[in-house]
Formats: structure tokens, sequence, C-alpha cells
């Protein structure tokens, strides 16, 4: 059999590129988040990468697959940088190492490695320590913008120590993020929160901190969408159908107001699931109009979640639920291929009489 | 300046096409030896009309049509016929063909050439008939018999003549080329065309704009003819037929159809000069223009190569340069293919031979796990979800392949282009096709042999009536013998003494009875033989083992009637 030269021209794109691209653009994100909470950030990071390294090969070693080619997709890392950053600073190493195990040998190896994971694994093992830990996974940091003068996030050796398990945090140091705010706010308008909580009077346009944070990750969003890693459908449309959402009930900022469109896009982890979570291609759907689908559907989710649901934030569940949905919506959202009249739309072809 | 339709998906490769063009076409002396595939077009191989040992002249038929479709080969010299029998063809599958070898003269004898002056004169059956003779096949790659589609019975008039003059692919550059130096002849060509489609139809030149030259020369050659030239974008695969029809029409060719369905006939550029060459000068198909290119040539050019050229000529001829060759391709650096050596000949279908130096490729990383980035999806030019193909290939799940309209894939190479896992998904997609037309094949086997069963039931049960009326027609004039007895429980000895001398007495046959009875048994007989040859015609593509067993039904049922008919004759005469 001759073998056809379908790989002898090629346009030189690489996954391994792909994935030094994704990991270069969480940077901007990242130092905001370590500007803003501290050492927490780079050693939940530096905990969940040599993790997951350790969890991925000792996978493969076991499927027999091999170890370092593999190991050099930089997939792991990927899904490690994810959730290092997803992760609140400082908690228990333990609570790394289980998050950051279920996403690699749960969610990714058990399926056969990467592109046979149906869900997010980094998401994945953030919903499993969120449902199992939830005391330790809603005690977030007061960001640096909020702090006294005076008070500073601990320093490193500090923050290696509490990671480690000795001793508690100082108190004041933790405080409610800009969502857990606005949700207590307790029959109040959204004047009057703005003008009593110091994470809004402090902030400059949606929450202190945190929307320093959310820019960040749009910025490494807007850089890969540039470089032409991913295409802007799925996270424009969570975007704007989160907007969307907020506007809807935004009631003029009543009492029953649920916060406005800027300030759901810049709080939480908006942007970085828009441009870094949303974008797993694996998970997600794969057709142009199955990605404004999926995105979309995230966007309600995640506002839907955050509104109504008891948890802090809500990317975790709304992308593996979207996750889930993928297939269906793949399967009922194929383009019409060139000279069909119509699109399949999953039923089969008429059988030959 | 016509509207142009933009086709979805395409890639922007390095052209590479400068290297073969700044020298002209050039005809390379002649081989020792040429070896002429039967096999160069769509359809069946022809049939070889000569015999080892026979001098052939150039231009002479040597293989003929077997089959409804296909096209004639030709000499491509003079010479002696030295061997038919198979060689290795440059052919995708890599199976050898059964080819003929000449070892030529180099006389260059021709054969009588039946030049026309006007072809005017001629009517369209006629010089469709002259363009079947010349054996002219799709020279774009394709192979399609040329007089086939030239056939103006069984669908609507052809509105729109295009001649592909696209040439998308990187490193080709055998019609560009043509277009150059021969772009006269080539409007004579499409003049030719529109003549046996009776010039109603809008002719058009699709041309990438990326050939200035060739763009002058056509321009000039056409400036007192209708023909249009319309510039397109470069893009791959532009020069797809359907990427083309779409891109000049604003048609989208519906899935599984042919262009003369929507009235479009869509002809490569080398295909129109071949014609050109066939019905004006006579000459029948047997050399085309092939591009010799690649960093391991020493000259890269475009050849006039007889058809049954090896491909080592021309590469000697080109100065390939053996140490520094990465491999050989049969066509152009995307939907080309390697070959296996360098004995295959030049076929009707080869525009391209590429043999790249060992640096011009970077060799491909081993092949990593489908990520669905999408990639192939944005650059798929029949808009599938390569992805999506490549998961069900994978799973050989049959019907997803066909929901996802794998048949629609035109193995362009876009996709694999760009796949950053750098998975040869065209590889796969044939490989899927294959099976799937398996799987299509033993559902329709399937199908043909319930039909053939639900038939043969039908018969014997036809048989079964027919014979079980005859039955009771022959009983209801028989005696009634059948007629109910009388009850025997108080009859005395002596009658049921005379009642049994009685009853011996009628069951003693007569004569006639006798015959009656033979000839029933011969007609049974003659029934049960008719029956056993249907079966065995029915069950002519069945194992060889159930057609003998068949054939011994039949014979057996043979011999006993011949046994009854013996036995008649004795007994008639007795």
């Amino acid at each position: 059999m001759m073998s056809p030269a379908s790989s002898l021209a090629h346009s030189g794109q690489s996954t391994d590129n792909i994935m030094h691209w994704v990991l270069l653009a969480t940077l901007p994100g990242g130092l905001a988040l370590t500007w803003q909470f501290g050492w927490g950030v780079p050693l939940n990071v530096l905990l969940c990468s040599l993790c997951a390294l350790a969890c991925e090969a000792m996978a493969l070693r076991l499927r027999g697959r091999p170890v370092g080619f593999h190991l050099r997709d930089c997939s792991a890392l990927v899904t490690a940088v994810f959730l290092g950053l997803a992760l609140p600073p400082l908690v228990p190493w333990w609570l790394v190492a289980i998050a950051c195990s279920c996403s690699i040998i749960i969610a990714k190896q058990l399926y056969g490695g990467l592109g046979n994971n149906p869900c997010n694994p980094a998401m994945v093992g953030y919903a499993t320590v969120l449902l199992c830990f939830p005391e330790e996974m809603s005690r977030w940091l007061t960001p640096q913008a909020l702090l006294p003068e005076d008070l500073y996030q601990p320093g490193l050796w500090q923050s290696i120590h509490l990671v480690i398990g000795g001793g508690d945090l100082i108190d004041g140091i933790t405080g409610a993020t800009p969502l857990e705010v606005l949700k207590h706010k307790t029959g109040l308008m959204i004047e009057q929160v703005y003008a009593s909580e110091p994470v809004f009077y402090r902030a400059s346009w949606a929450g202190a901190g945190w929307e320093w944070v959310n820019l960040g990750f749009l910025a490494g969003g807007l850089l890969l969408l540039r470089k032409g890693i991913f295409s802007w459908h799925a996270p424009l449309m969570m975007l704007v159908s989160l907007s969307l959402m907020a506007l809807f009930y935004w009631d003029a900022g009543s009492s029953a107001s649920h916060g406005s469109p800027l300030f759901h896009l810049f709080s939480g982890a908006s942007m970085m699931g828009a441009f870094f979570i949303l974008t797993d291609p694996v998970s997600s759907a794969t057709s142009i109009r199955g990605k404004l689908i999926y995105g979309a559907m995230i966007g309600v989710l995640v506002f839907t979640i955050r509104s109504w649901g008891d948890y802090p934030d809500a990317l975790a569940f709304a992308i593996l639920l979207a996750n889930f949905a993928a297939p269906t919506i793949d399967r009922y959202a194929a383009p019409r291929a060139f000279g069909h009249s119509a699109q399949r739309n999953g039923v089969p072809p008429k059988e030959d009489q | 300046m016509s509207r142009i339709w933009e086709t979805p998906g395409g890639i922007h490769p390095p052209a590479n096409k400068r290297q073969s063009l700044s020298l002209p076409i050039d005809y390379p002396e002649l081989p020792e030896r040429l070896v002429v595939p039967l096999d160069q077009h769509g359809g069946r191989p022809c049939r070889a009309c000569v015999e080892v040992g026979q001098q052939v002249l150039k231009g002479e038929l040597i293989g003929v049509v077997d089959g409804p479709l296909g096209a004639a080969v030709h000499a491509p010299s003079s010479g002696t016929v030295t061997a038919i029998e198979p060689r290795p063809a440059g052919h995708l599958s890599g199976r050898p063909a059964r080819c003929i070898e000449i070892a030529i003269d180099g006389l260059e004898r021709w054969t009588s050439r039946q030049r026309v002056a006007d072809y005017c004169q001629m009517s369209a059956p006629q010089l469709v008939d002259r363009i079947a003779q010349s054996g002219i096949a799709g020279l774009g790659g394709g192979g399609f018999p040329t007089a086939t589609k030239l056939t103006t019975s069984g669908h609507p008039p052809i509105a729109t003549l295009i001649v592909n003059a696209t040439e998308c692919e990187p490193y080709v550059t055998a019609d560009e080329s043509l277009m150059r130096e021969r772009a006269d002849e080539i409007i004579q060509g499409i003049d030719i065309l529109a003549h046996i489609h009776g010039n109603r139809a809008r002719m058009v030149i699709g041309i990438e704009q990326s050939k200035p030259e060739a763009l002058a020369a056509l321009r000039t050659a056409c400036a007192k003819s209708a023909v249009e030239i319309v510039e397109i974008p470069r893009k791959y695969p532009s020069g797809g037929e359907r990427q083309l029809i779409y891109a000049l029409t604003g048609k989208q060719l519906p899935s599984g159809e042919i262009p003369a369905n929507i009235g479009v006939l869509c002809i490569n550029v080398a295909t129109v000069y071949a014609i050109k060459r066939a019905v004006i000068d006579g000459e029948p198909l047997i050399s085309r223009v092939v591009t010799v290119t690649g960093g391991a040539c020493a000259t890269q050019r475009n050849y006039q190569a007889l058809i049954g050229t090896p491909i080592k000529h021309l590469l000697r001829h080109s100065g390939v340069n053996n140490n520094r060759l990465n491999q050989l391709i049969m066509g152009g650096s995307i939907s080309g293919f390697k070959l296996p050596s360098d004995e295959v000949p030049v076929v009707k279908t080869s525009y391209c031979i590429l043999a790249p130096d060992i640096d011009e490729f970077a060799p491909a990383p081993p092949e990593r796990a489908c990520i669905r980035c999408g990639r192939c999806a944005e650059v798929c030019p029949a808009s599938l979800l390569p992805q999506q193909l490549l998961w069900h290939a994978k799973a050989a799940n049959h019907q997803q392949l066909e929901e996802h309209n794998l048949f629609d894939c035109i193995e362009c190479g876009a996709c694999s282009y760009v796949c950053p896992s750098h998975i040869p998904l065209v590889d796969y997609y044939r490989a899927g096709k294959v099976h799937l037309d398996a799987a299509r094949q033993v559902k329709s086997n399937a199908a043909q042999a319930r039909q053939r069963f639900e038939f043969h039931q039908l018969r014997l049960a036809r048989l079964e009536r027919e014979q079980s009326l005859r039955r009771a027609a022959r009983r209801s004039a028989a005696v009634p013998s059948n007629a109910p007895r009388a009850p025997v429980a108080r009859l005395s000895s002596a009658d049921i003494i005379a009642d049994a001398q009685n009853r011996a007495a009628s069951k003693q046959p007569t004569v006639e009875q006798t015959l009656d009875k033979l000839q029933r048994n011969i007609s049974m007989l003659q029934n049960r033989l008719e029956l056993a040859e249907q079966r065995l015609v029915a069950a002519s593509d069945d194992t060889l083992n159930k057609q003998n067993s068949l054939r011994a039904a039949v014979e057996g049922a043979r011999q006993k009637l011949q046994r009854a008919e013996q036995r008649l004759t004795e007994q008639a005469h007795g």
C-alpha cells in the first residue's frame, strides 16, 4: 500500500505549541491574582503542577503509554495551572492534591487521556473539592486593594507554613468576595450596597481586586484570540449571554437586583472561564454553531447559579453541565455540508428502496 | 468582471511554483522503453489489442475500451511490443496494473493521422466519437473518460462550460506552463467544446489570480472570442470541481450528483488542449505536460512527456540527486501520494512528480491525540466536521460516518495540513470510505439474497399449486377409485373372497393405465428437471460447492427422466 502524503506539507502548528501559548496567556491573570492575594497563588500553581505531572506520569505508566512523549504535550500542566489559579489561595496542601488527582486521574486518564475526556478536568477537580470541603473552598483572602495600610498578605515562608498545615489565617485577612457580598445584601438597594461595602466603594468599576484579576485574564484571552488558538464564538457568546441575563434581572438596581452586567463580567471567574475554561476544545462543542450555543448556555447557567444557587461562584458547575450537553449540541448543530440542501440534524440518511 | 462566490474553508500553503516555471516546456529525449498501463482512467481497464512481438506505430490503438466506461490507449511511439503483464503503477491503491511494454525504435513513425480543417462541418456526436477514439481522459487527475462527460443526452443542456485552470496545488505548474505557451490551442479547444454543445453555453475559464503570465497569454488568445476569463483568489482547493463551480456560478452541486445535472460542464485546461490536438491535429492522447520539481532536482521544469515514460527517465533528465532525495511524490505536496519506486510510468493523470530535498519538508512528528480544536472544520471546503469524522472513523461507526457526510469529503488534505496534532486525517477517511463501501456492499448483497430467496419461495408455491391443480384434474377424470367403500362388517366369508378376487382383478393394470402412469411420471420428472435447472441458474453466483450439488441434482433428474422415457417406449412397443 502506498501511503498518501497527507503529512508531507504542514502548516507547522502543533498541539504542544497551542499548550505553550495557553500557559503563557495565563500570566497576566496569574500575576494579577498574585498581586492581590499574595504567595498563595503561585504556591497553588506549583503544587498543582507537581501533583498533576506525577499523577499523569503514574497513570500513563499504568496504562502502558510512553510517559515522556505524552507529558511533553503539556496538557497536564495546563490543567494544573487552571486548577491552581481557580483554587482559593493558601488552601491546605492535601486539598490541592485531592483536586489535582481527581482532575488528572479520574476526569482525564480514566477516560483515555488527552482528547477523550468528556468533561474539563480542571473543573471536575475543582467541583469535587468544592462539594467535599465547602468551608476551605469558600475562604478567600481579602484582596490587597482592601487591606489596611499596615497589613500585608502572608509572606512566602508564612504561606508555605500555612499550606503545609501549620496555623490558621489571621483574622482580617480573609473576607467575602464581591459575589458573596452582593448575594447577602439582605434587601438593600444596589446603590446602598455599593456605598456601604468597601469591596465596592474602593473599587474602580466592579469589585476591589477582582476587577484587575478579570482584566488580566481578559488580556490573556485576547492574546490567544489574536494568535488564533481558539475562535471567538464560545467566549463572546458566554460574555454576551451573561451580560444579557444580568441586564434582564438588573431591575434598575432595586433590592431584587442581582447586580449589573459590568459587575458580573468582572467578578469571580467570569473572564478566566470565558477565555481559558470554556475554550478547552476537548470538552466543548466543536462546530461553529455548537460553540455559540455552548457559550450562551454557560453564560445563562453561570448567572442562574450565581443568583439563585448556594455556591460562591458558578463557573465549575456551569461548565460541567455544558460539557455533558456538548455531544448533543454537536449532533444538532452540525453545519450544512457543501452541496446539501439541509443539515442532516442527526437524522439517518434515507434508505434506498 | 463576473461575480465570484466565496467557497467555504481552504488554506494558503506556500505555492512553490516559481522554481519550475523559469524554463519553458521541454521535450525530453526518448526513453528506451515505454510502459503503458491499460488502466489510466475511470471505468474498467482496457483490453490489449496487440500481441507481444508486434510492431506498433506512434499513435496506433493498442488498448480498446472494455465495458461501458473507458478511454482507449494508444502507442506513444513506434516500436515493438515486448511484454503485456502487470507492472507497478502510479496509482493510489498501489496495486500493479496490466501494462504494455514497448521497446521503441526511435524513428517516431506515425500511424496515419486524419487532420480536420474545419471541425464546424462535423456534428456533435461525430466530434464526441473522435474524442473517444483519441482516448482522452480528465488530465487534471480525475481520469474520467472525457467523451462520456461530453455526451449531450440524459441531462439538461449545458448552460455553463467551465475550464478549470486554477491549478491550486503547491508545486504543480503543468497547466500554468501550458497556458503560457499554448494559449491559442486552448482557446481552439474551448471553441470545439462550445460547438459540441451548440454554441449556447457561457464559456468561462476559472484561473487563480497568482498566474499573471498565463492570464496575459489567455487574454491575448481569446481577445476575439466569447470566452470569459474569471480570476479567483488563490486558495487551496479552489480547483476542486465542486468548489470551482460554486465560485464561478454560485451553484452548489448537490451531493452525489454530476455537474451536467445542473447544466454545468467542468473540464481541466490540459484536457481542453488534448481535445484540440485530437480533433484538429488527429493526435490521440499519447503525451502530456508533467511538472518535475522539488529540491532534489538540479533542473525543475515541465516536460512534454510520452505516456508510459518511466519516471526514472524524467528524474535522470532533471538531474535528481538521489542522496538528497526525501521521497518520491506523485502529485503536489498536499494531495499527492508517495510512490513505491521510480519504475512507475507517467500516465494520463500524472501532472506532477515531486522529488523534494531531505530538508524541504520537516519530518512529520508523531501523531498526537485529537484535541478537537476545530481547525480542520474551519478549513474544510466541504463544510464537514473532520474531527467528528475522525472519531467515528476510528470507532468504525458506519452510521455516524454516513450522517456526517463522509462521502462528501474530496480528500483535499486541507484538514491534515492544519492539524496541530499531525493526524493523517485523509488516510482515516479513505479507509473509512473503503469500510463503508464494503458494509454497503454486504447490505445490498443481503438484500439481493433475500429477494432471490423470496422469489424462489414464490415460484415453489406456484409450482406446488399448479401440480395440485393438475393432480385434482387427473383425479376427477380417473375412475372413482376413492369412492367410499361399503361397510364390510356384516359380509360373509364367501363375499369377502369374491370381493378380494374382484379387487385383485381390478388392480391388474391395463396397458392404457400403465402408459398413462408412465406419462404422468415423465411429466413430473420433467417438472423436477426444470426446477433443478432453474435453481442452478439462480445460484450461478453462489459457491462452487453449492453449484456442484445443484448440478448433480439436475443430472440425476435428467437420468431418471431418460429411464422413464425408455420404459414408456418399451411399454408402448410391448
